[in-house]
């Protein structure tokens, strides 16, 4: 639940959730559990064209939802279900307290229900004196606890045994064990009494097939077919994007589900209850049944072009798991009620912008969300579409005016970083690192040696280190980016002498400028669509490909630019078509070979930068042209996960961002290596810097220079 | 016509990998003995382990007073034939068998015993038609389900039995189930326990039926 007023009551939450130890443990452990189990579970099918699949039968059904509703309905209601559609939270609770009133319920057991969760119905039924017990084991513990979940499919993930065994002999009035397999006896028990008792099921709902007003539910613990079967009245609430038309598009997601949310083939229960069942307890012995539809701003949705895509989650958590800022913080900081991605996404749509304001802007960017999802719905742009939209509603804060204004005007902007290089004398003791950071910084920016602004830009030594080629092979613009530009000019000089030992004839076009991702970072759209124009008609001279070695300058280039621009604007497809990342070009354009480089074999490791493996999908280039260049090429543990960088946010939200390096840096350590080696100036001055302060041992450099180094 | 080969190894490995018990068996009649056979070898008060020893609230131990302390297989979806076999094969263990009434067992019985409507190579799943309550019922309090499912009914995937499927959907009404392996969770710090609702264990028997 999301309590912070503004960042900084919000910064203080999350220090609070980075100083959890237990929390800390176990978040650890599954982030490096989940993707080993996803990808056994994968093993044997072609996970993008199921994920694939499933974006395909869940747009159709969202294109139709008012006629798949009516036919729902229709054969529900002809098989003995009362359907009812609710157009807000507040709305379905009523109609459910009412039922429960109708029929003189007193108990009531659910099982699991995000939707239920979103409309906060427990609190309403309990208003009513009814006695409502979660019989999900998970939910069961925070129900007791009368906490939030903390994840979509493992809700209690940030409690230990220690915890629940308390919980539990309160409840019991008894000491209990802190053995799990007793804790979870103790629950069998406790719960099975709560079933044998209650006159109300509540259950949630996985899918709502309209062919057959068939409803489907995805449990494990089996407390799904004992809510739906033994009390006498059964109420599932489901949102209205759960409709489909068919079994067959059921059964699509249901192959993709279960993997993607746990990494089990499937459930150990899957329920398919087609109309008003059996009951021996209920009047005629017929289950009085009703099926609630919430709708609660989806239908709307459904009709956004950008975000009806929103409406394709299956809620299985993946976006969660594989989130680095999840992994350090937990879900009671990584949504309001919906966790992770697509829970920063459903809180700002379903509980308004209030609670979304400081969620959305705890985005890493690091893409890791979008490429795990199993409707894959882009969440990292929505998230950043949403800041967005809230900045233009709340006013923009004035650091973000002022940098969109700044970096609006290119010759403003670089004279600005040249005034820089002169401010920052006094603090870099005649190093390449600021030595002392100014006193607004100091604090919770420690963690990381900050560089110093180059001596003299690159563009300013363009010329003379241009590399004169007689009968070049290829003719590239070089797209620097500001970090390598102003900060880092040693990376495109080496990359110059690479390039030109193979022939290259390389341009670098004076009115190129920032990319324009940190003001998108920064939820300041507009500002980022006119550097976007301003770099494709710098660029637009006659050149076979630009080269970039900047991984975010590369994916922001190639994908947010045409989506910027609209996907109508011939120049920017035209231009971010050529886009190429520096080790692509090499390997696949150029098709380098070891004959050009000294062989040591000296162990180096790789960072993949996440726009790059993930934003580009770069990701054995740069491993086989490390191996061409001369290095034994060593893996470290979750080579794609995020370094904690991403631009803005280490500076917004610094200690998750010390975090996530420190995790990246041990994992780096652990290979050996001489030299970590990556291809984002951006990574590396999150991973140089935090290598210094921690005295890694290793050296961190860019893919260019260590290839330079190389150079016969 | 019975299953692929690879289809019937599939079905076997992966109902293995989520802990069900597999085995083939020739005849009905060998399913009932190895189900009796499975009830006997039970320690006495196998039910123990499903909870009732544990420390509990008044209430909750209340439920567990309940169970008459004598070993039960339920078998509602038996036909008369093999129900008399089970009857009598039963007795002479000093089991009883019952087909209905199972809400007066809503504390736990021993066994589940039931045959499978289909089976699902892809995920060793089972496809058992629940619309009968007790059936359900049955299949969720035992301690040990008891499943045999014909050889001749297991598919490579559920697309595979998909007009079947559909054909229970539209029967009015019906209630369906995809059953794989025991019940079971992870809420507590990730680590699987189970047993937690259903049953804590799941055997699978394969009835040879060319």
């Amino acid at each position: 639940m999301q309590k912070a007023k503004n960042l900084s009551e919000y910064n203080k939450e999350l220090q609070q959730a980075l100083e959890n130890t237990f929390l800390r443990g176990a978040m650890d452990k599954f982030a490096t559990a989940y993707p080993v189990g996803r990808a056994n579970a994968f093993r044997e099918y072609d996970i993008a064209q199921l994920i694939e699949e499933v974006a395909k039968v869940k747009d159709a059904g969202l294109g139709r939802l008012d006629e798949l509703y009516a036919e729902f309905k229709a054969k529900a209601e002809a098989n003995g279900v009362h359907v009812h559609l609710a157009k807000t939270g507040d709305e379905a609770n009523e109609i459910i307290a009412r039922i429960a009133r109708d029929n003189k319920c007193r108990k009531i057991v659910k099982s699991k229900s995000m939707t239920a969760e979103e409309t906060l119905l427990n609190h309403r039924l309990e208003k009513d004196n009814l006695e409502v017990t979660e019989t999900d084991l998970g939910e069961w513990i925070i129900q007791l606890r009368k906490e939030g979940p903390s994840h979509m499919v493992m809700p209690a993930i940030h409690l230990s045994r220690y915890q629940v065994a308390e919980l539990f002999s309160q409840v019991t009035q008894q000491d209990q064990s802190t053995d799990i397999q007793r804790l979870v006896k103790v629950a069998r028990r406790e719960l099975r009494q709560k079933y044998a008792e209650a006159d109300m099921g509540i259950s949630g709902c996985n899918f709502a097939i309209a062919e057959t007003g068939t409803i489907g539910i995805v449990t494990n613990e089996g407390n799904g077919r004992l809510t739906t079967t033994l009390p006498r009245v059964h109420v599932a609430l489901t949102g209205i994007d759960k409709l489909c038309a068919t079994l067959e598009d059921a059964l699509k997601v249901l192959r993709v589900l279960p993997k993607n949310a746990t990494g089990q083939a499937i459930t150990s229960y899957v329920t398919w209850i087609s109309g008003a069942n059996e009951c021996q307890t209920a009047p005629g012995s017929k289950k009085e049944m009703h099926i609630v539809f919430l709708d609660n701003g989806r239908s709307e949705m459904a009709k956004d072009p950008l975000f009806a895509q929103v409406l394709r989650c299956v809620r299985c958590g993946a976006c969660a798991n594989v989130c680095p800022v999840y992994r350090m913080v937990g879900g009671h900081q990584m949504g309001h009620i919906y966790i992770g991605a697509i829970g920063l996404i459903l809180t700002y749509f379903f509980h308004g912008k209030d609670k979304a304001k400081n969620l959305v802007q705890n985005c890493i960017n690091c893409e890791a969300c979008k490429h795990i999802c199993a409707a894959g719905i882009d969440l990292p742009r929505l998230i950043k579409e949403i800041h967005a939209r809230i900045l233009d509603k709340e006013g923009h804060p004035l650091p973000s005016l002022l940098l969109a204004k700044l970096m609006k005007n290119r010759k403003l902007f670089h004279s600005f970083l040249r005034t820089a290089k002169l401010a920052q004398r006094p603090l870099t003791g005649g190093t390449q690192y600021i030595r002392h950071l100014p006193q607004i910084f100091a604090k919770d920016h420690g963690f990381k040696a900050l560089p110093a602004i180059a001596a003299k830009p690159f563009r300013d030594r363009f010329e003379s280190l241009k590399p004169r080629v007689s009968a070049p092979k290829y003719r590239i613009a070089l797209f620097s980016g500001c970090v390598q530009d102003f900060v880092y000019p040693e990376q495109l000089e080496a990359a110059m002498k690479v390039l030109g030992a193979h022939d290259v004839d390389v341009d670098f076009p004076m009115e190129q400028s920032c990319c324009g991702l940190p003001l998108q970072m920064m939820g300041e759209k507009k500002a980022c669509i006119d550097v976007a124009k301003q770099n494709i008609e710098a660029m637009s001279g006659n050149y076979d490909y630009i080269v970039t070695l900047c991984a975010s300058c590369a994916s922001h280039l190639s994908h947010n630019y045409p989506f910027l621009l609209g996907e109508n604007d011939t120049a920017a497809k035209a231009f971010s078509d050529k886009v190429i990342p520096f080790s692509a070009f090499m390997t696949d354009v150029l098709g380098v070979t070891a004959d050009k480089f000294k062989q040591t074999q000296e162990r180096a490791t790789m960072h993949a930068p996440c726009h790059l493996c993930r934003g580009m999908g770069v990701v054995e280039q740069p491993r086989k042209l490390l191996a061409l260049g001369g290095y034994e090429y060593a893996q470290a543990d979750l080579e794609q996960v995020c370094c904690g960088f991403g631009g803005t946010y280490s500076a917004k939200f610094p200690g998750v961002s010390e975090q996530i390096l420190k995790h990246k840096l041990n994992d780096a350590g652990r290979t050996g290596a001489e030299v970590l080696v990556t291809e984002c100036p951006g990574c590396i001055m999150q991973l140089r810097g935090g290598a210094e302060k921690n005295k890694s041992g290793f050296a961190v450099r860019h893919i260019a220079e260590v290839l330079s180094d190389h150079l016969k | 016509m019975g299953p692929a080969p690879e289809v019937l190894e599939k079905f076997k490995k992966k109902a293995e990998i989520v802990s069900a018990i597999v085995s083939e068996v020739d005849s009905l009649t060998q399913a009932i003995a190895y189900t009796v056979d499975l009830c006997a070898q039970k320690e006495a008060c196998q039910l123990l382990m499903s909870g009732c020893e544990e420390s509990l609230s008044d209430k909750g131990k209340d439920l567990c007073e309940l169970k008459q302390w004598g070993k039960i297989i339920a078998a509602p979806g038996l036909n008369e034939a093999d129900m008399a076999e089970l009857v009598k094969q039963a007795a002479s263990r000093e089991i009883s068998v019952i087909k209905d009434g199972l809400r007066n067992h809503l504390a736990g019985i021993d066994i589940g015993f039931t045959v499978a409507d289909y089976g699902i190579g892809e995920t060793g799943s089972l496809v058992l038609d629940s619309s009968s309550e007790e059936l359900r019922i049955a299949t969720m309090v035992s301690e040990i389900h008891v499943a045999v499912i014909p050889k001749s009914r297991i598919r490579a995937t559920a697309e595979d039995m998909y007009a079947e499927l559909k054909g229970y959907m539209t029967q009015k009404p019906n209630y369906l189930a995809f059953v794989t392996g025991a019940s079971r969770t992870a809420d507590i710090e990730r680590v699987l326990a189970l047993g937690v609702h259903g049953p804590l264990e799941l055997h699978i028997l394969i009835l040879e039926d060319k």
